[in-house]
């Protein structure tokens, strides 16, 4: 059961300015059925040009509704200059405070206000497009919605940016490239994950093995997973390291890429620099 | 407020009757079995007849019946100490649908190197004989499968696939914890090797489980210690549990059939009533053979915890498939298995009932929910006006 406050279930039993503004100045849709969560926000503006009206609709657990409901009140009457710079974290604070584990809801309702004023000023784009790489494809997320999170937040673990943007969240094949972008803008404040040892120490050959078989469970077996298929190590010569893909991944048309670009990279980074990977034919 | 309690399958509440077999166990007979004095002797007495209790609920030996600290004990001791017992057999088969106390255990035996099957299920989340069939090789060591499902209800051909399994020389466990005590079993004439049972699931208190193993089945012990349970579980019994789970097993037996059918018929009208009168529902499972208790429906476009929180305003207690009330990103991994679509995955709910609850709690939820359904459609920018 979720720890919600007075505020998030006042919000969520009686929500504020549900529904569609019929002929709005601005739209702005995020999320999906699949993602589990999605909100609609439509706006007008008045002639002082401040948000004369504005409405939402919210597919989503109760924190997602309530975030929504916060955000229409705390936007209503600002000037879009104004509302450009309200974060995740006005709309968490409106509420008291969200579970740590739903503060992803904040963030979607402060995407959704971008994605409209966007809209407003762009012109017809109604659906926000994904800008920048995409880091977790499990709920395709972007490096850059990573990066605001991180900042606007000041996160310091990947399980924080999971539950505030879900990246991460899906197979958990993202987590190595999470934890980089982490340490990229927080620097030395980042925690680092047991198994993301960046300056591997000299390995005996026993320890290089399980060190390989360690990394193949944790962070390679689980993104093949998500696509039916696995791996298994077979051997270790040296630094040649021979795998055989099961599953969906013995069949794949990209197993090279799947060689090359996941297996021999994780292995190299989180191993050492000299690992290169054959598949094993049998 | 009442409560109206609908999540059977989660726990269940203990029985006034087997409470009271339990109470003197902690003040007045609070002995230890293994003890050489008369005092601490005369609760072996008492374990045996709970062991005896037990036994006949499932139609076995009371040697059979190993006692645990619960369900996911029960199918962690099963699974480690059958691979363990076996050392030259290498893979495992099991379902996609499985309770995590075995999914989890089977995964990590697949990072120790073991291979692990999991089998797929159709829509209706059946599985596939033929595909399973061509599974078992030489190299299998243990099938397991559970029972009935926890989230839908579904019963798989247990006694079928056992024989099948077994047929071939492979260990069967199957995780009966949503089974024993809503369904009769009889495992005199059975192929299972193993079966996993959890007392809070049956009336009896949490804390307290079985594993039964089939006379001549080869298990390493999981817990190491003392000589308990004829040294395959060892650490001091859980005296009140057991004393608990063993009433709780005569009463299932005594009424099972006349309760079974009431909750049957609570149930189907329940289920009948929110198909018809919410927008959007659709029955998840199969229709013709699932536990009488369990009904999971979707109801699209909406989301699962959603409901919950409307539902737990009137009192009323159900459960989600829905990722919100994971604690993960995801839907249900039963639900994804047997391809729900998303739109329904994350409206999905549970009820489960159990032989308390009443006619009128039926009606209050049949009159409550349509207006929750209706009420956070209106939410959803997925549906149409």
């Amino acid at each position: 059961m979720w720890e919600y406050t007075d505020k998030v279930k006042e919000h969520f039993f009686n929500p504020q300015n549900v529904g569609e503004i019929t002929d709005p100045d601005g739209i702005g849709e995020v999320g999906s059925l699949a993602c589990g969560d999605a909100l609609k926000l439509t706006f007008k503006l008045g002639k002082d040009g401040r948000i004369a009206d504005v409405k939402f609709k919210t597919f989503g657990c109760a924190s997602a509704i309530a975030s929504s409901s916060a955000l229409t009140e705390i936007i209503k009457g600002m000037t879009l200059e104004q509302a450009a710079k309200v974060t995740n974290k006005d709309i968490a604070d409106f509420l008291g405070g969200l579970p740590e584990q739903k503060m992803h809801c904040s963030v979607m309702g402060r995407e959704a206000l971008e994605a409209a004023i966007e809209n407003y000023r762009g012109g017809d784009k109604k659906k926000r497009e994904l800008e920048g790489t995409v880091v977790c494809t499990c709920f395709g997320v972007t490096e850059k919605e990573i990066e605001r999170v991180i900042q606007d937040n000041c996160l310091t673990t990947v399980e924080q940016v999971t539950n505030y943007c879900k990246a991460g969240g899906g197979c958990g094949g993202c987590k190595g490239n999470i934890e980089k972008i982490i340490q990229r803008i927080q620097g030395s404040k980042a925690k680092m994950a047991a198994t993301a040892a960046k300056q591997p120490p000299k390995l005996t050959n026993i320890q290089k093995i399980q060190l390989i078989q360690q990394i193949i469970n944790e962070q390679i077996r689980p993104a093949l997973r998500a696509d039916g298929g696995d791996i298994e190590l077979i051997d270790v010569e040296g630094n040649k390291v021979k795998v055989a893909l099961r599953g969906m991944c013995a069949k794949c048309n990209v197993a090279e890429f799947t060689m090359k670009d996941v297996v021999e990279a994780r292995l190299k980074e989180f191993v050492s620099k000299d690992i290169y990977v054959e598949e094993h034919k049998e | 407020m009442k409560t109206v309690y609908f999540d059977n399958n989660a726990t269940t509440q203990v029985a006034e009757e087997v409470l009271e077999e339990i109470m003197p166990f902690f003040c007045e007979l609070y002995g230890n079995p293994s003890s050489m004095h008369t005092f601490g002797g005369q609760i072996g007495q008492k374990i045996r007849h709970a062991r005896q209790q037990t036994a006949s609920l499932l139609g076995c030996d009371s040697s059979e019946i190993l006692f645990t600290s619960g369900g996911t004990e029960s199918d962690n001791a099963a699974i480690i100490g059958t691979m363990a017992a076996l050392p030259n057999r290498r893979k495992i088969i099991t379902t996609r649908v499985e309770h995590p106390a075995v999914l989890t255990v089977c995964r990590e035996m697949a990072n120790r190197g073991y291979t692990v099957v999991e089998l797929g299920v159709d829509k209706s989340g059946r599985l596939d004989m033929a595909e399973l069939e061509t599974q078992l090789d030489d190299n299998t060591a243990l099938v397991t499968i559970m029972y009935a499902n926890n989230e839908t209800g579904n019963l798989f051909p247990v006694e079928n696939i056992a024989r099948l399994v077994s047929s071939k020389g492979i260990i069967f466990h199957t995780d009966a914890v949503q089974a024993v005590g809503k369904i009769p079993l009889d495992l005199s004439n059975s192929a299972i090797d193993l079966l996993s049972i959890s007392g809070h699931k049956l009336h009896a208190p949490k804390g307290v489980g079985v594993l039964y193993v089939k006379k001549g089945t080869r298990l390493a012990p999981f817990m190491l210690g003392g000589h308990q349970e004829a040294g395959r579980r060892a650490g001091t019994e859980n005296v009140p549990g057991i004393i608990g789970l063993g009433k709780a097993c005569e009463l299932a037996a005594k009424n099972m059939g006349e309760e079974n059918d009431r909750v049957r018929k609570l149930r189907d009208k329940l289920e009948n009533a929110l198909l018809k009168n919410c927008l959007g529902a659709r029955l998840n499972g199969d229709r013709d053979n699932r536990l009488p208790n369990t009904t999971n429906i979707s109801f699209e476009c909406i989301e699962g915890e959603s409901i919950l929180l409307m539902l737990d305003k009137f009192g009323i207690c159900a459960s989600s498939g829905s990722a919100c009330t994971s604690g993960s990103l995801e839907p249900s991994h039963v639900l994804r298995a047997m391809g729900i679509p998303f739109t329904a995955a994350h409206g999905s709910i549970r009820f489960s009932l159990s032989r308390y609850n009443t006619e009128q709690e039926v009606d209050l939820t049949i009159e409550k929910m349509p207006g929750i359904v209706k009420r956070l459609r209106e939410l959803s920018p997925f549906v149409d006006k």
